[in-house]
């Protein structure tokens, strides 16, 4: 059993003071990541969410060439990111897609042109992998602090407004009648997306940090039903997939090429596509097909599990009758 | 500025411009967004693996992208449009890092795929990717009135029998396609500023398809060729302007569309309310 | 007058004096006027693109009057919930929108749903408690969706939903219930069951409703008064009163027939000439002149109304011709 558990468990992983500050950090990412990521994935913001990540990639690589920490670079894109798309919010989905789309573009640009520069004149090559596929192993102890505040900080947001957000997320009308400030409520919560982002941008990269928003929690929508249930376990399967995702990274060190490792960003998004995968397992009784029923026809609660999505464009609920 | 080895760059990217504006033009109408970003990344990690391998770059390309847009299909008809999207990108991505990370690879190949070296077209590159284009096209073409039907009006399609589900999988494929041809070129992170901005802004100066088909292309050329020009003169990044040059397309086109409603809404006001 | 400046209601809940409301940018209701007392079932009734939906979300606050006041004074609340956005003391309203399209992956089981009836303007995070959960399970019974309290919102059926969002409106006790169109998607049986339902609701727990809907048929049983708003304007009255043919000729500007047909209410364009006031550009009236007006009763809108834009405008399209030689309308 000793002998298994040295196997997964490499020599010096748990002594190793990288490896302990990478623990802490992401379990605060992942745990943030999965409680905003459910509310990102049913208000339908995950292209939102992903181009923050990118344009932030603009900030960290802005960052790295004016020799600043890569972090707040990549906070200070995505919350300016997050504040711009807010100001000139589309109503149309398709309108807003576009637009995102295209502060993506430009930032993207802007990132190229940053990389090339800070390329040029230091002589750090390396930055553009770091910066898009993370560093949690080189992350300086003394941004350890400020990234579990940071991150603490906007989980506890998200969770203050959760009810507010549910609400005007079933019905904006229905949460503006009820004196909901609707759209000071979609901000806070798109600010709070754009710091959960930044954070996990440090972690696994601007490229990658959208796994850690949409995995977890789009595996919590399909196996849990009340809104509490999402959330702890969003928080949950992000936080098995780090840790997971940590502990082989290291042991990679020992697999072939030699002496390299494989990036932690890798088995991190693996393991979340693997969780979500599974999730498509079926537990319990299978749902019988897309979401329409007759009135008054229903044969009862739906088992946990057993939740079928209808056809994509169908929108679910519509009476047959 | 036009000698041998600046032609392939010209050729290349004109054919990439012209690719660009068809293919986005569909990608905009149909709210593909995401989509046409989440394609040419998943189409990185191939050039990555190909590297890696020591295979054709093309081949791992193309490859990557067929599966990036088949496991967005796939997903797609299980999960939200939206979530598959993320979740096929980050599978592709993921693996693009592990074989950038194990190989040996150095940053200048991380940056290239990511961010387009136009400049270093080969000349036996340059037959198929404009192969590949010329693929592209025929492809639109066969596919463009069901394509046209199906993106504006799916309901209607469906009764026509032509199935949203063929339909989104052809376009899918076009995407990948697309993105084989454009990632050695612009970059993976950028061929889709030149399929959202220009199409995205034609839209806003014209309703109709075809003029608006017309006009995307252009304005695509505009942005590669001006973006080649100065990128060749200052030595920056090609795909920094074409970022900033598709955003302000985009930018110009809805402000003409302001414009235009702020004299529609005034015209109406001035006109006395009774039939 | 009270210190808002308004006049004191008495025990009105909510009243409305020549209100006149906008929709991107053009007027299309004007001179409203009506009262609602506790209690009392109205009906807002008009063809599609009337304005019923907008004059709603003007009593709500969502958008403001074009002119004229919406006085909600009455009884005062302590709870800062629902009090139509206007930052007084007014009734607590609950609302239920038309139509949620609700996303499958919505995380909110019916009870969930319920539950922030109570308390979803509120920050923060309540941990469950017995008496809530039998808040939530009395108000679910209430409206007779307890079978499935425990499934996902996204998974029910129209009729369903409905239902569950009757709950959600009414577990925070309020005053004045407000639907819009809840019977435009449902079925002759479950629309019945749904009127049933609110009228029992509403002498029960002594709420107001205010119902739209462009087919009154189902609603005449319950309905003390009916507003009827066409060719923008209003008819307020009890059913008879408003249901006639001279009345809604003057209304919609030229002559319609109000028929009753095995205890059904058609209101269809008829020959005939003219009544009362409504020629061509006479002043607040939009352009409905020779539109074919058929306002039936138990068929399908699609089946002729007016001619209307997608944004619910009238006149539009529709060509100016003379009263007089009469145009034939369908009967539906």
């Amino acid at each position: 059993m000793g002998h298994v558990l040295s196997y997964v468990f490499a020599p010096g992983l748990l002594g190793s003071g990288p490896v302990r500050a990478a623990a802490l950090v992401g379990a605060v990412v992942a745990i943030t990541s999965g409680v905003v990521g459910v509310f990102t994935v049913t208000r339908g913001q995950s292209f939102a969410g992903h181009s923050l990540a990118d344009v932030s990639t603009a900030g960290g690589s802005g960052a790295f060439l004016a020799g600043l920490s890569q972090f707040w670079g990549f906070l200070a894109f995505g919350v300016g990111a997050a504040a711009f798309m807010e100001l000139t919010g589309v109503q149309r989905r398709r309108g807003r897609d576009v637009a995102t789309g295209v502060v993506l573009g430009a930032a993207l640009g802007a990132a190229a042109l940053f990389l090339y520069l800070g390329a040029e004149t230091t002589s750090r090559s390396g930055a553009s992998f770091t910066v898009l596929f993370g560093s949690i192993f080189v992350i300086s102890p003394a941004t350890v602090p400020a990234l579990v505040a940071c991150g603490l900080l906007a989980l506890l947001t998200v969770v203050a407004l959760s009810r507010m957000l549910l609400l005007s997320t079933l019905s904006a009308d229905i949460a503006a009648a009820r004196g909901v400030p609707v759209r000071a409520v979609g901000a806070a919560y798109l600010m709070a997306l754009a710091v959960a982002v930044s954070l996990s941008a440090v972690v696994i990269g601007a490229v990658l940090s959208t796994a850690l928003l949409i995995g977890p929690a789009a595996t919590a929508l399909r196996v849990a039903k009340s809104p509490g249930r999402a959330m702890v376990t969003a928080a949950l399967t992000g936080l098995a997939a780090t840790w997971a995702g940590i502990v082989l990274a290291y042991d990679s060190y020992y697999w072939p090429p030699r002496g390299h490792g494989w990036p932690v960003s890798f088995f991190v998004v693996a393991l979340v596509v693997t969780f979500y995968l599974l999730s498509y397992v079926p537990r319990g009784r299978a749902g019988s097909g897309p979401g329409r029923r007759r009135d008054g026809a229903r044969e009862g609660p739906a088992a946990p599990g057993g939740h079928r999505f209808p056809a994509a464009g169908a929108p679910a609920g519509r009476d047959t009758g | 500025m036009f000698t041998g080895l600046m032609m392939n760059t010209w050729i290349t990217a004109t054919v990439v411009a012209v690719i660009a504006g068809v293919v986005g033009f569909f990608a905009v109408l149909r709210g593909s967004t995401f989509a046409a970003h989440a394609v040419p990344n998943g189409a990185f990690a191939g050039a990555a693996g190909a590297n890696l391998l020591g295979v054709n770059v093309i081949a791992g390309l193309a490859a990557f992208a067929v599966a990036g847009a088949l496991a967005i299909g796939a997903l797609g008809r299980r999960a939200r449009h939206d979530v598959a999207t993320a979740l096929a990108l980050v599978m592709m991505l993921g693996l693009g890092a592990l074989f950038v990370g194990v190989s040996s690879a150095y940053a200048a190949e991380t940056y290239s795929l990511l961010f387009g070296e136009v400049f270093g077209v080969a000349s036996t590159e340059v037959l198929p990717i404009a192969g590949l284009g010329a693929a592209c096209i025929t492809a639109v073409a066969i596919l463009f009135r069901p394509l046209m039907l199906s993106s504006a009006m799916p309901e209607v399609a469906e009764a026509r029998g032509v199935r949203s589900g063929v339909m989104e999988i052809c376009f899918l494929l076009v995407l990948a396609m697309t993105a084989t041809m454009t990632v050695p070129v612009v970059g993976a992170l950028l061929m889709f500023s030149l399929m959202i901005g220009p199409p995205a802004a034609a839209r806003s100066f014209t309703a109709r398809p075809g003029f608006a088909m017309a006009l995307s292309v252009c304005f695509a050329l505009v942005t590669v060729w001006t973006g080649i020009a100065v990128a060749q003169a200052t030595s920056w990044p090609l795909g920094f302007f074409v970022g900033v040059m598709g955003a302000a397309f985009y930018l110009a086109g809805r402000g003409w569309a302001a414009w235009r409603r702020t004299r529609a809404v005034r015209h109406a006001a001035g006109v006395p309310s009774a039939a | 007058m009270d210190q808002h400046g308004h006049g004191h209601l008495g025990d009105e809940l909510l009243r409305l004096s020549e209100v006149s409301v906008r929709l991107a940018g053009r007027e299309i209701l004007h001179g409203v006027s009506f009262t609602i007392r506790p209690g009392e079932f109205t009906g807002l009734i008009g063809p599609n693109g009337a304005g019923k939906t907008t004059l709603l979300r003007v009593i709500l606050g969502l958008q403001p009057a074009a002119s004229g006041t919406v006085d909600a004074g009455g009884p005062l609340r302590t709870s800062r919930a629902g009090r139509a956005g206007r930052g007084g003391r007014g009734p607590l309203i609950g609302y239920v929108p038309q139509k949620l399209m609700i996303d499958p992956d919505m995380p909110l089981r019916v009870r969930d749903v319920v539950a922030l009836g109570l308390d979803g303007h509120k920050l923060g995070f309540r941990f469950p408690s017995r008496a809530r959960r039998d808040l939530v399970s009395q108000a679910l019974r209430d409206v007779g969706a307890h079978r499935y309290a425990d499934a996902r919102i996204g998974d029910l059926s129209g009729g369903e939903q409905q239902r569950v969002l009757i709950a959600h409106a009414l577990i925070s006790r309020p005053h004045l219930l407000l639907l819009d169109e809840p019977l435009a998607s449902l079925d002759m049986p479950s629309a019945q069951g749904i009127v049933t339902l609110l009228a029992r609701l509403a002498r029960e727990q002594r709420v107001a409703v205010l119902v739209s809907a462009h087919d009154m048929n189902p609603l005449v049983p319950v309905m003390d008064r009916i507003v009827y708003v066409a060719a923008g304007r209003a008819a307020v009255g009890s059913c008879e009163e408003v249901v006639r043919t001279d009345v809604l000729s003057r209304l919609y500007g030229h002559h319609v027939d109000v028929l009753r047909v095995h205890g059904r209410i058609l209101v269809v364009a008829g020959t005939g000439t003219g009544t009362g006031a409504g020629s061509p550009g006479e002043p607040g009236v939009p352009g409905v002149t020779g539109a074919v007006a058929v306002h039936a009763g138990t068929v399908p809108d699609e089946a002729g109304h007016l001619a209307t834009d997608e944004a619910g405008h009238l006149g539009e399209d529709a060509s100016p011709e003379p009263l007089g030689p009469a145009r034939r309308g369908g009967v539906a």
